[in-house]
């Protein structure tokens, strides 16, 4: 088997028995992210030089001794985690030339366990979009089928691993980025709990929503990366100060008397009969693995989009009005005296899904719409988080598609952005939620794309659903495809 | 038509922590600019806030000495509006959720019984950086953003429209000062900024009860400054509404140079500030058991100890205060008290010969040269009759220059007074011989001379003399 096709625990095997180095590893990576790169464009940044240096000083650590998992694993991250001296765009125009002075803690404790940097994953812009076609670094394609988006915002981290571009990857999902885009190329994709995992260092979006994770090829790499990455962290005041449980424990393979739900609100008419079909035959599955289903409702789910489209862009107009042009980033080189030099800024820097959500944002915020929009839109959340925190008194965990659709094609919404937030729709509860989620792969459309189904935990049960994800991974072949690039 | 101002304050005191509310960098004064900044207070992408207990703990303590209620759930939300020296595009501040409501203070003015001022709601907040225009390294004749200053801890201590004339309001201003110096959580320093303030200010009819339009003054930073401005204001209004013109609701600035406020902007340029909760910091929760403890740990508040000073020490109203205007003060004088019990005396001695001395040098009370037990004894060595009262300022002048104990001091440099009625006799003696004519004047009728032959003796005695025995000699003799 090619290097690059190794999972995080197959490399680390080898790299553990000398049978190979990182240094062969990460070259291995680098000539197949060289190959298939014009085809695909995951990548904003590679970093070729640091990552053999990084795999070097990898290879002397296994030899001491004193390696951890990831030590020498070649990694990549989206481009919304701040690394220390390498380019850090978020997708967007606005931050073309900026290089941070300081790290995320998600990469830190990446780098900490010895791991190596490839380099940073396109993304929408400032993780806003369901397509990655609104980056200012132009449009990653679906390595199953390049005419088609591979989802977003987290698309070029999914794109590179169904591209065999990097062992494994980080995303973000505020609401649904990384479960979406893993569902669209065939990954595992994992959204912790709010605040399992430190947001420091990553660039925010809506902040009350994001959350750090996973995009790998099996549930066991999932669970990997969770733990070296999860965890309190004094930086992020929103961070939960309770003690990681070692997650590849929890993969024993035994689901017998699993109690999953069956919300009633996600299994509606007009889903695609491919989805349809994989969620059937998911079912079946955990079925004969020993799971109990439960048909439950989550009454509000009608209202989620609409509630995250307000909170979120509303946190967006604030989180990004730092972006100014007064200290870094672009700066409008036509202005003239000080708010024209603001405006102007703006208006070149940002592009136009991201202009859409700040002005919605404003809107949301502004005097006299904001017990109308804001407010009501909180209460709404906390009717969501209820629906779930009663669904869960009743069950274990609860499964759902990830996405209505498998991956649509390039340009095809792009004119339609109301369209396009609804492909967030399974996705976008758990947000407002805060608790967790994975995407797995579940099947195939007709026309040969990747279909995922998602398990949705109680919070801070991660444990639970990669269990089960793990289960369902053991009884199916869906995740050893590969997409022909 | 008579008019009646209506008058409520906005305090920003800036608080002491060593360390900014939502990072560790230092808040010193006047360093190289941006030489204390980090990611955090930069407002670089990614960076979040993390609360500095400290800040919770100094409003706490404001809340509590000025008679809030502390609330258990508090709110951080953010201000948005944009400005180069405001690095995130917002300010972290409190709104609907402030950490105290509803207190008061009680002010004094002289020849009125107190009064009661409410106080609405104090808040912590971030400050903001600040822009250098002019030569600036690098650039010539440009601006530049120095963000030292940003993410540095502020309270924010809002009054009822309470207050009803200038002095009043410089009352209840002096009043907050004097807690938050107090109470160490504020420097109050005026000049650096550390504790300024806001008026609004509108007048209305006297009787009647409809508030008129205010105006909201600037980020006045002394005492003086803020009678001035207040009482232009007042006048500005009035006449603007007597010439049939009505007031305007805006934000004007107070030049110290004119004596005058004048317009910075108008309601209709002001900001939405788009308030909403902060989601990178979580709800603050302060439980009854914090408040508890703060609510011990504080120290005895000014106007309490004022009092004592007035009833347990029997000094005077103005005494008491003064005395009590900072912490070190009131400590200094009760240390003095302890050692010697003659609080008039003390207290005449601090705030004559002391204050003079520190005022002088530019000394604080707290490094004053003359420690307490030091002025007791010097005290006590006039009430002793050991030194005269003139003698003693010699003494403490030689204390202040250069050290040393009063009484070493007086033995050293033969300063003791001369009580010894032959000694004083025999200088009596020489004054009444070498002044025959005065001595006529005097046994003439002519009473006033006695002052004159005092004033001899005393000179020949070098001021050693004790007054009360060379009157009753001199007047003995003189009668002879």
């Amino acid at each position: 088997m090619d290097i690059f096709e190794l999972t995080i625990h197959e490399l680390h095997r080898k790299l553990n028995a000398r049978e190979l180095s990182s240094a062969e590893a990460t070259r291995a990576m680098l000539e197949r992210i060289e190959s298939v790169e014009p085809r695909v464009g995951s990548f904003i940044t590679r970093t070729p030089e640091s990552a053999l240096a990084e795999a070097a000083a990898a290879d002397r650590r296994i030899a001491s001794g004193d390696a951890h998992i990831l030590t020498g694993i070649p990694l990549a991250l989206k481009d919304i985690f701040l690394t220390e001296g390498i380019r850090t765009t978020c997708g967007s125009r606005m931050l073309h030339n900026f290089i941070p002075p300081y790290s995320a803690t998600a990469w830190e404790r990446l780098r900490d366990c010895g791991s190596v940097l490839l380099g940073k994953l396109n993304q929408d812009e400032f993780a806003m979009g369901s397509s990655n076609e609104s980056s200012a670094f132009g449009v990653t394609r679906n390595p199953w089928d390049t005419a088609r988006i591979p989802g977003g915002s987290s698309g070029g981290s999914a794109a590179a691993i169904a591209a065999r571009q990097a062992t494994a990857t980080l995303g973000t999902d505020t609401g649904g980025s990384i479960r979406q885009p893993s569902s669209h190329c065939g990954c595992v994709g994992l959204k912790p709990t709010y605040g399992r995992v430190s947001r420091y260092g990553v660039i925010a979006f809506a902040s009350s929503l994001d959350q750090v994770g996973p995009i790998t090829r099996d549930v066991t790499d999932c669970a990997i990366m969770l733990g070296a990455v999860a965890g309190y962290d004094s930086k992020d005041s929103t961070s939960v100060n309770t003690p990681v449980p070692d997650y590849t424990a929890a993969l024993t393979g035994d689901i017998k008397g699993l109690r999953i739900g069956l919300p009633k609100e996600y299994y509606i008419d007009g889903l695609d009969r491919d989805v349809q079909a994989a969620m059937d035959r998911a079912i079946e599955t955990y079925r004969r693995l020993g799971a109990e289903f439960v048909d439950i409702s989550l009454p509000h789910t009608d209202y989620a989009v609409a509630t995250y489209y307000l909170i979120a862009t509303a946190e967006a107009s604030s989180n990004l009005a730092r972006y100014d042009g007064v200290r870094f980033g672009h700066r409008s080189e036509q202005a003239e005296g000080l708010i024209d030099m603001m405006t102007k800024s703006r208006s070149e820097g940002f592009g136009a899904e991201v202009k859409r959500r700040i002005m919605l944002g404003t809107y949301a915020l502004s005097s006299g719409y904001y017990d109308a929009y804001y407010v009501k839109a909180q209460k709404v959340r906390t009717l969501i988080m209820g629906d779930f925190t009663r669904a869960f008194e009743n069950v274990d965990a609860i499964l759902t598609p990830v996405a209505p659709t498998p991956a649509f094609k390039i340009g095809e919404m792009v004119d339609d952005p109301l369209q396009m937030y609804l492909s967030d729709i399974f996705t976008i509860p758990v947000n407002l939620a805060g608790t967790c989620a994975m995407s797995v792969p579940a099947g195939f459309s007709a026309s040969g794309l990747p279909i995922g189904l998602q398990l949705i935990g109680k919070p801070f049960g991660e444990e639970t659903i990669l269990r089960a994800g793990h289960a369902f991974e053991q009884a199916t072949e869906w995740h050893t495809r590969k997409a022909e690039i | 038509m008579k008019f009646q101002p209506v008058i409520g304050l906005e305090v920003h005191a800036q608080l002491k922590t060593g360390s900014k509310i939502f990072c560790g960098c230092s808040t010193t004064f006047g360093s190289e600019p941006n030489s204390q900044t980090c990611p955090v207070c930069l407002g670089l992408p990614g960076a979040l806030p993390v609360l500095n207990k400290k800040v919770v703990e100094f409003a706490i303590k404001a809340g509590l000495a000025t008679n809030c209620t502390i609330a258990h759930h508090s709110v951080f939300a953010r201000k948005n509006y944009f400005y180069p020296d405001l690095p995130k595009g917002y300010q972290i501040s409190q709104f609907e959720d402030p950490i105290c409501r509803k207190g008061w203070l009680d002010i004094q003015l002289e020849g009125q019984g107190p009064k009661r001022i409410g106080i609405t709601r104090i808040h912590m907040e971030e400050d903001a950086g600040k822009l250098v225009h002019g030569d600036v390294p690098g650039l010539e004749n440009g601006s530049g953003v120095d963000l030292n200053r940003a993410c540095t801890p502020l309270l924010e201590i809002v009054s009822e429209p309470d207050l009803r004339s200038s002095d009043e309001a410089v009352a209840y201003l002096k009043q907050l000062h004097r807690i938050v110096t107090w109470l160490g959580i504020c420097d109050g320093n005026m000049e650096e900024g550390s504790f300024r303030c806001d008026a609004n200010v509108s007048v209305m009819p006297v009787g009647s009860d409809t508030l008129g339009t205010r105006a909201e003054i600037k980020n006045v930073n002394s005492f003086k400054f803020v009678k001035q401005a207040i009482e232009y204001e007042i006048q500005r209004q009035i006449d603007l509404i007597e010439d049939g013109d009505s007031v305007v609701q805006e934000t004007r600035l107070f030049d110290p140079n004119s004596g005058a406020t004048r317009s910075m902007r108008s309601k209709e340029e002001a900001h939405d500030y788009r308030y909403f909760p902060d989601p990178d910091l979580v709800p603050l929760v302060i439980d009854a058991d914090w408040v508890q403890r703060a609510q011990k740990a504080l120290p005895e508040l000014p106007e309490h100890r004022q009092q004592r000073f007035i009833t347990e020490m029997g000094l005077s109203e103005y005494d008491a205060e003064v005395l009590t205007a900072s912490h070190e003060l009131a400590d200094y004088f009760e240390e003095c008290v302890a050692f010697h019990h003659n609080a008039k005396a003390v207290s005449n001695w601090l705030m004559g010969e002391v204050t003079r001395a520190l005022n002088d040098s530019g000394t604080a009370i707290a490094a004053c040269p003359v420690i307490p037990r030091q002025l007791s004894e010097l005290i006590k060595l006039i009430d002793s009759g050991a030194i005269s009262g003139k003698i003693a300022k010699t003494v403490f002048e030689e204390m202040w220059k250069n050290g040393g104990d009063p009484k070493s001091i007086v033995e050293k440099q033969g300063l003791a007074q001369v009580s010894d009625s032959g000694a004083i006799e025999a200088i009596i003696d020489e004054i009444i011989a070498a002044n025959a004519a005065q001595v006529e004047e005097f046994r003439g009728g002519k009473e006033k001379v006695f002052g004159f032959f005092v004033g001899q003796v005393m000179k020949a005695s070098k001021g050693k003399a004790n007054p009360a025995v060379v009157n009753e000699l001199l007047l003995a003799k003189l009668k002879g």
